[in-house]
């Protein structure tokens, strides 16, 4: 994101004296442009230009040789004189040679902090005391040649008779400046720029702002000798061609070992970019000041004529950063022709990044200015497609002003006259669609409307005059069938952003300033409260944490070896899963399809922190798409879809139903001073399972389920809910886990588990109001019964036969007591339970309690039980 | 206590020998330490075979003249015996009762919980409470898929498919649907299904919109995904609130009053916000949202809270509702981030590890 030099802003708009990054940055958030970072000065105490004076070469036991330096600092000398007022120079000791006597250098003094925290100190080393440091570039946090220290007239290209030996290198070397970095959103293009900035901070302060983007005239027009450039977009994106304008300009003769003045280099690397070489430095800099990305070419290696085409699939181009690219019919490419054959060879990716065969190089002497325009889309998607989020391709995505190639272009050949030397061809291209730089749309905007949006009341002088400052042209307008206060607005060529009425509200409340906004409650009309699903969802939480249940959440993602933890087999369909593009880790790249496969991880993460005698649970979503999905249709935003697309759209996303999930393991309840504790068994996990089934209001039958991992096959139930129309649906499981599962997860053993359709039991649900019985107050019958059946026979069964003995008498049936042994006899098993028998309006007589009593025997017997005597 | 030796006869009319009775009588109730003795004490003065049970018995043998005499010496002298034990009993019965009491004592402060109390998870709770605070304004609370289309996620909330905003955040893109662990399981590079999981609950409001149109109230919690890996502060999968009010005439001061109610709720009366410009396709104008946070560490402050604005027309339009006629605002912020200012909490980690000491510490309500 930009960095902001304040002295470059400083150039566009009037800043206060003393402005610190601090308030340059409060300034600029009120009109929208967030403050990202403050990067604090490099270097902070003495660093001072110095002389050397005497270099002794010291050859050091361990091979190496050390220079032994007598440097003046200046007054920054021990006893604060010069050495040509008699002062005594400071003794360093260097290990680098690219240097002598009579340099120029830089020297960090005692006292010196350099980037990264380094502080500088004297301290002995090599049998002297080496009374600061002589500096190389990376020392100081600058780029440059890593071969020894800076020696400022030849590395850094100042002039000698500038430097004075104890003269403040910080300022010098720019490295003193607090930056403000900013965070400009995705439609404010402009903002990329100090132009933009400045602007903004006029915006907010009212300072006074110079558009350096303003044509000047001094801008020459297009004539019939300049470098021909042809634009054969055939296959414009979405009807907008990929390059609507192209201005060439020519500089021959520069001087290619000309540096790049001093105060451009620290400019530049103070915004985040590295000096390279003149041309491209000019370039850099007219794009960060302008907003205008520029491309250099080496006119020799360039052979006319120039052409901007969409490249052909498969083209293959190896970009400046070496990498060969294969290029996509996408892809808008600048070419030229050389040996005749016109557009033949690639010279750059459009907007986004050129190649080397065309580079400026250190030999180059005659350069080709390029200052285009291409469209967002088309720059985007190279940028995206080839993974090339450049200086440039930024500032594409996000709109550059059409009206600022010949600007910009002009920019770059003052510059390059001014220090590279050279002369400036009079021949200019200046090719295009007329369409580029035609007035833009305007908008209808109701004088009213920033007041309708925003709740503050502007007249409408101050909405005409806010939108002028933006830099929109307003007028009264012309159209009848508008309301009688209204203007018609022409945004800047800078702010393709503005295209609705909406966009223009927000400039004048951002402008006017959104702290006048007053905060007013509006009222809703009553709500219907939360849905049953909703209050559902709290209920069953609250009753799973009040029974000891602790609610946990997991992330979804899951691989195979996570199935395979849970034993399910290749063709189980909780394996069908929706996979993730990119997931976070290639090894768990699917959605999950279930809860518990998550919820044991989590579980098993508690276990290894020692934390063994555990209840979790977890609410959340699961996917279960159908294998054969259609994909969902790619339709466009502004319309609303047909009711038949958004039935696709409903069809192509799957199923993803809430479900509920526990895992005990461990005590259930703790051992202690009471006695033993009670370990966690398959019947914790089925009473808690019925728990949430009652909590949705849902009365759901068990059966055993034999062969339904993760669960232990001979202690798993099934549990089921009959819906309003009589069918049966599945809602989940409970038990004890299977105990391959237990050990793959490494939970203690006997682990049990649940997992409940949250959705299928709010489905269920009868959603009624419950119908009230009256409660009776006559006495009730107490009736036990002991009935011996076959040890396979499901209490349930025989449960159900009792009940339906009772009949409408029976208030209550509970088992007491289960009984094996060689009373009973070899695989038969005795059920005890006690019956609650009662009368609405009566009092039982002993002849009716016989009755029932006998008819719940004879039922009883019907399922193959047999009293005992 | 041996039983007294007063077998003999007594003289009913024998005053004295009578008082000597009672004399010893109540001397050993009274000096009966606890209730068996008080009961032999008993049983040898008011018994059968006691002086003054037999002195009575006696009567019978007596004279007329004395009978009277004697009956109206022993009746009184027994009552006063009878008087005695019934008070030394209820007082050794007091007292017995209170010792029973005293040695029944426990050390009460001995670990008292068998069964540990569960809790629920706060990033849970924290959403009912705002769902609450909601519900109480009059709105609705919504809920939505979390693998949404590309549609619902991006271009009905006015995200083109080439706007920077698109590559603003980082999206888990759906591949296919494959069979893990099966044959093709890796085969899934390429996000063609477009699919992907929702970035933000917005496409909740693009649903509410298209399904109940206006006038709309409604409150969106839940799970978002981005392609964030875990630390401190992040966490590729979270927890968002966005709000959502379309009506006739609403403005950003309805916008600022809902969210200034809303920072009261959440963080105390002296909580507040302001708005800072600042972009999203789906509103316009638009704000980041600043929180004056009383509770700051080293004192009050603002701090980022969310993103809100005026619902952009094109979204309204795309839901087949008319910008002319009706507005909207929209905001949005993070739950975790919610939570982690309110309570201090310092490190990701702890929220979404699943580790049940953390979970433990907020009960079943915050």
């Amino acid at each position: 994101m930009p960095r902001i030099v304040k002295d470059w802003l400083a150039d566009h708009v009037e800043l206060p004296a003393g402005l610190t990054a601090a308030q340059l940055a409060e300034a600029l958030v009120k009109v929208g442009l967030e403050e990202e970072e403050i990067h604090p000065a490099a270097v902070t105490g003495p660093l001072v230009v110095g002389r050397v004076l005497e270099l002794t070469a010291e050859p050091q036991k361990n091979g190496k040789t050390i220079n032994w330096c007598q440097v003046d600092v200046g007054t920054h000398n021990e006893d604060g004189r010069s050495v040509a007022d008699g002062g005594t120079p400071r003794g360093i000791v260097c290990g680098a040679h690219n240097f002598g006597v009579g340099d120029l250098v830089v020297v960090s003094l005692p006292g010196t902090t350099l980037p990264g925290g380094f502080e500088i100190a004297a301290r002995k080393t090599y049998g002297h005391v080496s009374d600061g440091m002589i500096c190389s570039p990376a020392e100081l946090g600058l780029d440059g040649d890593s071969g020894g220290i800076i020696v400022l007239p030849r590395d850094m290209g100042f002039a000698k008779e500038d430097l004075t030996p104890g003269q403040d290198a910080i300022a010098l070397l720019g490295l003193g400046d607090e930056v403000l970095e900013i965070n400009v959103t995705p439609d404010r293009g402009y903002a990329f720029s100090y132009r933009g900035v400045a602007r903004e901070y006029s915006h907010s302060t009212g300072a006074k702002f110079t558009d350096p983007g303003a044509l000047t005239g001094a801008e020459p027009a297009a004539t019939p000798d300049g470098f021909e450039v042809l634009l054969q977009d055939a296959a414009p994106i979405a009807g907008r061609l990929g390059c609507d304008r192209f201005v060439t300009r020519i500089v021959r003769g520069i001087d290619p070992t000309a540096p790049s003045p001093e105060w451009m280099r620290r400019r530049l690397e103070n915004s985040g970019m590295r000096s390279i070489s003149l041309a491209v430095d000019v370039t850099n800099y007219v794009m960060l000041d302008l907003g205008q990305p520029l491309h250099a070419y080496d006119l020799v290696q360039v052979a006319a004529p120039m052409v901007v085409r969409r490249a052909a699939a498969g083209e293959q181009f190896t970009t400046l950063d070496d990498v060969r690219r294969t290029l996509d019919a996408e892809d808008l490419v600048i070419t030229d022709s050389p040996d005749g054959a016109v557009g033949s060879r690639v010279l750059s990716l459009a907007g986004v990044m050129g190649g080397a065969s065309s580079e400026i190089s250190a030999t180059t002497t005659d350069v080709l200015v390029e200052a285009a325009h291409f469209e967002p889309t088309t720059v985007a998607r190279t940028a995206r497609r080839h993974k090339l989020p450049t200086e440039g391709a930024k500032r594409w995505e996000r709109g550059v002003d059409p009206l600022l190639p010949a600007v910009a272009a002009q920019r770059v050949v003052d510059l390059l006259l001014e220090y590279g030397g050279g002369t400036a061809d009079p021949a200019v291209s200046d090719v295009g669609d007329a369409a580029a730089t035609a007035p833009r749309d305007s908008i209808t905007l109701p004088a009213g409307e920033p007041t309708r949006l925003s709740g503050v009341s502007y007249t409408p002088e101050q909405v005409r005059s806010t939108l002028e400052d933006v830099g929109c042209e307003v007028s009264v307008s012309s159209e009848r069938d508008v309301p009688a206060e209204a203007f018609t607005v022409t945004p800047p060529t800078w702010r393709p952003d503005l295209t609705g009425p909406a966009d223009l509200v927000e400039e004048v409340v951002r402008i006017q300033g959104y702290d006048q906004i007053p905060s007013v409650l509006p009222k809703a009309p009553g709500g219907r409260g939360l849905t049953t699903e909703q209050r559902t969802r709290r209920s069953v939480a609250r009753a799973l944490a009040e029974t000891g249940f602790v609610e946990v959440l997991s992330y979804p993602f899951v691989g195979a070896a996570d199935y395979d933890a849970l034993g399910l087999p290749d063709d189980d369909p909780r394996r069908t899963s929706v996979r993730l593009a990119n997931p976070l880790a290639e090894d768990r790249p699917f959605m999950r399809t279930n809860l518990l496969v998550t919820l044991l991880e989590t579980a098993r993460r508690n276990v290894s922190r020692g934390l063994s005698d555990l209840a979790v649970f977890e609410i959340g979503l699961v996917t279960r798409p159908a294998p054969d999905a259609p994909a969902a249709p790619a339709l466009p935003g502004g319309v609303r879809p047909s009711d038949a697309d958004l039935d696709l759209l409903a069809a192509a996303t799957p199923e993803q139903p809430r479900r509920v999930a526990g895992v005990l393991t461990g005590n259930r309840e703790a051992a202690g001073w009471w006695g033993k504790g009670r370990v966690a068994d398959w019947a914790d996990a089925v009473a808690a399972a019925r728990l949430v089934a009652e909590r949705a209001g849902v009365e759901v039958t068990v059966t055993a389920d034999t062969e339904h991992l993760p669960w232990h096959p001979g202690r798993c139930a099934k549990l089921e809910a009959i819906d309003a129309s009589g069918r049966t649906h599945l809602v989940g499981h409970a038990g004890e886990l299977h105990p391959k599962v237990v050990e793959a997860f490494g939970l203690p053993a006997r682990a049990s588990a649940f997992e409940l359709g949250l959705s299928t039991l709010v489905a269920v649900a009868p959603g009624e109001p419950v119908a009230a019985s009256p409660v009776s107050a006559f006495p009730a019958a107490k009736e036990d019964f002991a009935f011996v059946v076959d040890a396979g026979l499901p209490a349930s069964t025989l449960r159900e036969a009792i009940v339906s003995g009772g009949g409408g008498l029976l208030e209550d049936v509970s088992l007491f007591d289960i009984f094996t042994g060689e009373q009973v006899g070899e695989g038969r098993k005795s059920l005890a339970y006690a019956v609650r028998l009662r009368a609405a309006d009566r009092t039982l007589s002993a002849d009716e309690v016989r009755g029932v009593r006998e008819a719940i025997v004879a039922a009883a017997e019907r399922v193959g039980a047999v009293l005992r005597a | 206590m041996s039983t007294p030796d007063i077998q003999a006869t007594v003289d009913p009319l024998d005053e004295a020998a009578l008082d000597a009775a009672v004399e010893q009588a109540l001397a050993e109730i009274a000096k009966a330490a606890d209730l068996d003795e008080l009961k032999a004490a008993r049983t040898a003065h008011t018994g059968d075979r006691s002086t003054l049970a037999l002195a009575n018995r006696a009567i019978g043998t007596l004279p007329g003249p004395d009978k009277a005499r004697a009956g109206k010496l022993i009746g009184p002298r027994r009552g006063r015996v009878n008087k005695a034990v019934a008070a030394r009993q209820t007082q050794l019965e007091a007292e017995r009762d209170e010792r029973v009491l005293v040695e029944e004592a426990v050390d009460v402060t001995l670990p008292a919980v068998r069964t540990a109390s569960g809790a629920r998870h706060p990033i849970e709770s924290v959403q009912e409470r705002i769902a609450d605070f909601f519900v109480g304004l009059g709105w609705e609370i919504a809920d939505g898929p979390e693998l949404e289309s590309e549609w619902f996620n991006f271009d009905a909330l006015n995200f083109g498919p080439d706007h920077p905003a698109r590559q603003m955040q980082d999206t888990f893109y759906v591949g296919g649907t494959r069979t893990a662990g099966g044959p093709q399981d890796a085969g899934a590079g390429a996000a063609s299904s477009n699919l992907v999981l929702r970035t933000h609950t917005s496409p909740v409001q693009a649903h509410s919109m298209l399904d109940r149109g206006a006038p709309l109230y409604i409150a969106c919690p839940g799970k978002v995904f981005r392609t964030d890996a875990l630390d401190q502060t992040h966490t590729p999968v979270f927890h968002q609130v966005e709000g959502l009010a379309v009506d006739k005439g609403l403005t950003m001061a309805n916008l600022v009053g809902t969210l200034d109610a809303f920072a009261r709720a959440m963080f105390g009366p002296e909580a507040r916000t302001r708005l800072r410009p600042s972009f999203f396709p789906f509103t316009e104008p638009s704000a980041e949202m600043d929180l004056w946070f009383p509770q700051k560490r080293g004192g009050a402050g603002w701090i980022e809270w969310g993103g809100c604005g005026m619902v952009n027309p094109n979204v309204l339009r795309t839901a087949g509702i008319d910008p002319d006629e009706y507005s909207g605002f929209a905001f949005g912020m993070g739950i975790e981030r919610t939570l982690m200012l309110r309570h201090g909490i310092a490190d990701m980690h702890d929220i979404v590890e699943g580790d049940v000491r953390f979970s433990t510490q907020f009960g079943t309500e915050i």
